[in-house]
């Protein structure tokens, strides 16, 4: 059975069809990229699998679980975790926070044992410094642990939203373009770090992605989307060879 | 660092013959290099700075502590050698109540990132709650456990009223919630305004139109007069009391911000999209900072009411001016910056009485002052020029204000 399924997905705005009848299957461990033009409504279908918007019709599955209409919180809770187009990091908190943010549902003691300072909040506080150093270590990010996440460049801010993702401990991980900005270097880099995470965490990865190095070079299978709707699907060579998807996305 | 081996990929590529052709790409590399540069520059700054982050916000903590004990202990000592005006003594616990509010208001504004402005609401609330308490059992109790628990119930009843009011207020966000809060806080004050009670042997009595409407007996005590407000709460407040109450908010202020909870509260407020992203649960923890300000307000509303006889609902010392006031207290101390709302609150209460000799032109020179004290703080060529001063003077601490 596939880690992510999605049955027949579609949302509109007002008259526009933003995503009609897309069915996607990730199968787990898989290296999943979604592609196409501007517009075509792939940060939509994200927005969608982490209930920033509530389908009009179709279904969510993940690992079997029906999670259509529940709320972000709930889907986080469920096992997806995101990073953003546009980075939104949590700016003004050290880095090291950013990513106790994300590790916030995994370690719980009160508010009253925080501002007392029982011992229960130097004891799970201890171990969310242990676990969140080892996530910034993973990254290579822990020289930069007491930095503001805003002070990093800009490559090191792409890699700590995956960390802080990666802290939710989901099972699927989706990202936003995260290539996006990033020189052939950091791309290369980036390249890198997802397959690592991948291997790492055995975790399965859907990507949003224009730069098509990186959607050749790392990604198993391919979605190609056109105006809402499933242009191409499969292999990825296949798929990046099709008629179809040259003319109306790649270009000749 | 990865930028760095990016960077000489870009300049190699460029070289010799392909430099006009790539002189586009040459163009992005260079604004890029620039930008990194100008990044990693600050980042080595703040490297050196932040060496070890976590026993510098302790530090932190620490010295906002020592400050407000060393400035009491000053105090007290110029006080007993009789330096200190019989004015400016009377001064000294609504410094520690102004202190205490703008710590509370600074968790909601600096922290929570919302602005309020029915702080003062939040103030008369504890007020009153308390001090009707201290009037009702003034012979029953002593002195010092009667005020422990008008304490608690001032805090906890404006921590009611900060939660009831939250529930609708927290789903606008800045300016609207802002006019909101404004509303509510002259809301609280204007019922208080017209709140008669009083208690006999016969049990509570209660009212909202006049006082005869109560139908206490002759022997009845009253506790709320509508407009007159409480009289005869008992003095319990002095400036030992006050100062204790400020290291008490300031402890849970500053636990507060370096708890678990504490960083849910900032991460809403950095980026809301991805808190709950994250699983944070925004209404929630946007309640508990706000119920937690509102409740710290209403302490420095008791502090407020048992130091003085007759306490009354006015718009001087709970109207929006007084809620304009403390957020004047928070901005000039800086967003987010809790021992600078500690110095901004004493120093914009102590200005105008220090000013008093000047009569016609006094609340001139108070707005000038205040004018040119928020573009020392927070102009950024002023802010550059500090910095640079604060090199040339110190070299060994550069940039220490930063880490607050």
């Amino acid at each position: 059975m596939a880690l992510l399924e999605t049955k027949n997905l579609g949302i509109s705005f007002g008259g526009l069809r933003a995503v009609n009848a897309v069915d996607i299957s990730v199968e787990k461990g898989q290296l999943y990229g979604l592609i196409g033009p501007n517009g075509a409504g792939k940060t939509t279908i994200f927005n969608l699998l982490t209930g920033v918007y509530q389908p009009d019709e179709g279904a969510i599955l993940l690992d079997g679980v029906n999670l259509t209409g529940k709320k972000t919180i709930e889907i986080c809770k469920a096992g997806i975790a995101r990073t953003f187009q546009n980075i939104r990091l949590f700016h003004d908190m050290p880095v090291l926070d950013n990513v106790k943010v994300g590790l916030h549902n995994h370690y719980s003691y009160s508010t009253f044992e925080g501002i007392l300072r029982l011992p229960r909040y130097h004891k799970v506080e201890k171990e969310m410094n242990a676990k969140a150093m080892e996530l910034l270590e993973v990254f290579g990010l822990e020289k930069y642990a007491d930095y503001k996440a805003e002070n990093l460049p800009y490559g090191q801010q792409r890699k700590l939203e995956i960390a802080r993702a990666m802290a939710t401990n989901p099972k699927l991980l989706l990202l936003d373009e995260p290539a996006a900005g990033m020189n052939p270097n950091e791309t290369g880099e980036l390249m890198e770090t997802i397959r690592f995470v991948r291997d790492r965490f055995e975790m399965t990865i859907l990507l949003i992605e224009h730069d098509m190095k990186l959607v050749a070079g790392i990604c198993e299978k391919l979605t190609v989307l056109n105006f809402g709707e499933v242009l191409a699907q499969g292999e990825t060579q296949e798929v990046l060879n099709d008629p179809h998807v040259i003319t109306a996305y790649l270009g000749e | 660092m990865v930028s760095v081996g990016s960077e000489r990929t870009g300049e190699s590529v460029c070289d010799g013959k392909r430099r006009q052709i790539c002189g586009n790409r040459k163009n992005v590399y260079e604004r890029q290099r620039m930008s990194e540069a100008g990044q990693r520059k600050g980042m080595e700054m703040e490297m050196k700075v932040n060496k070890s982050k976590l026993s510098k916000t302790t530090k932190n903590d620490m010295i906002t502590y020592g400050m407000v004990i060393l400035t009491y202990i000053v105090v007290q000592l110029l006080v007993s050698t009789g330096h200190v005006s019989s004015l400016i003594q009377g001064l000294l616990v609504p410094f520690c109540t102004y202190v205490i509010v703008a710590v509370a208001l600074n968790l909601t504004v600096g922290i929570l990132g919302e602005l309020s402005l029915g702080h003062a609401g939040f103030m008369c609330v504890g007020a009153f709650a308390s001090a009707v308490f201290s009037l009702a059992f003034k012979e029953a109790l002593p002195g010092g456990l009667r005020f422990f628990l008008a304490l608690l119930i001032g805090a906890a009843s404006a921590a009611l009223v900060g939660f009831l009011v939250g529930i609708p207020v927290l789903r606008l966000r800045g300016d609207y919630l802002a006019i909101v809060t404004l509303a509510f806080g002259e809301i609280i004050k204007n019922i208080i305004n017209a709140l008669y009670l009083g208690v006999d042997s016969s049990g509570v009595h209660f009212s909202m139109k006049d006082a005869l409407s109560l139908h206490m007996e002759e022997d009845g005590l009253m506790l709320i007069k509508g407009a007159q407000g409480v009289t005869g709460t008992p003095n319990d407040s002095n400036f030992t009391v006050g100062v204790i109450l400020i290291l008490v908010t300031l402890f849970i202020v500053l636990n507060f911000i370096h708890s678990r909870t504490g960083r849910a509260v900032m991460s809403i407020r950095d980026n809301r999209i991805a808190a709950e992203s994250v699983g944070i649960n925004v209404t929630k923890y946007k309640l508990i900072a706000f119920t937690v300000s509102a409740s710290l307000a209403g302490v420095a509303g008791v502090l407020y009411a048992h130091n003085l006889s007759t306490l009354n609902a006015l718009p001087k010392n709970f109207g929006y001016n007084m809620s304009i006031m403390i957020l004047v207290f928070v901005v000039l101390g800086g967003i987010g910056n809790i021992r600078g709302s500690i110095v901004a609150a004493v120093l914009l209460t102590l200005l105008p009485e220090v000013l008093r000799g000047l009569s016609d032109y006094r609340m001139l020179i108070y707005s000038i002052v205040l004018i040119v004290m928020m573009i020392f703080n927070w102009s950024p060529n002023a802010v550059f020029f500090r910095k640079r001063l604060q090199q040339k003077l110190l070299p060994g601490r550069k940039a220490e204000k930063e880490a607050v």
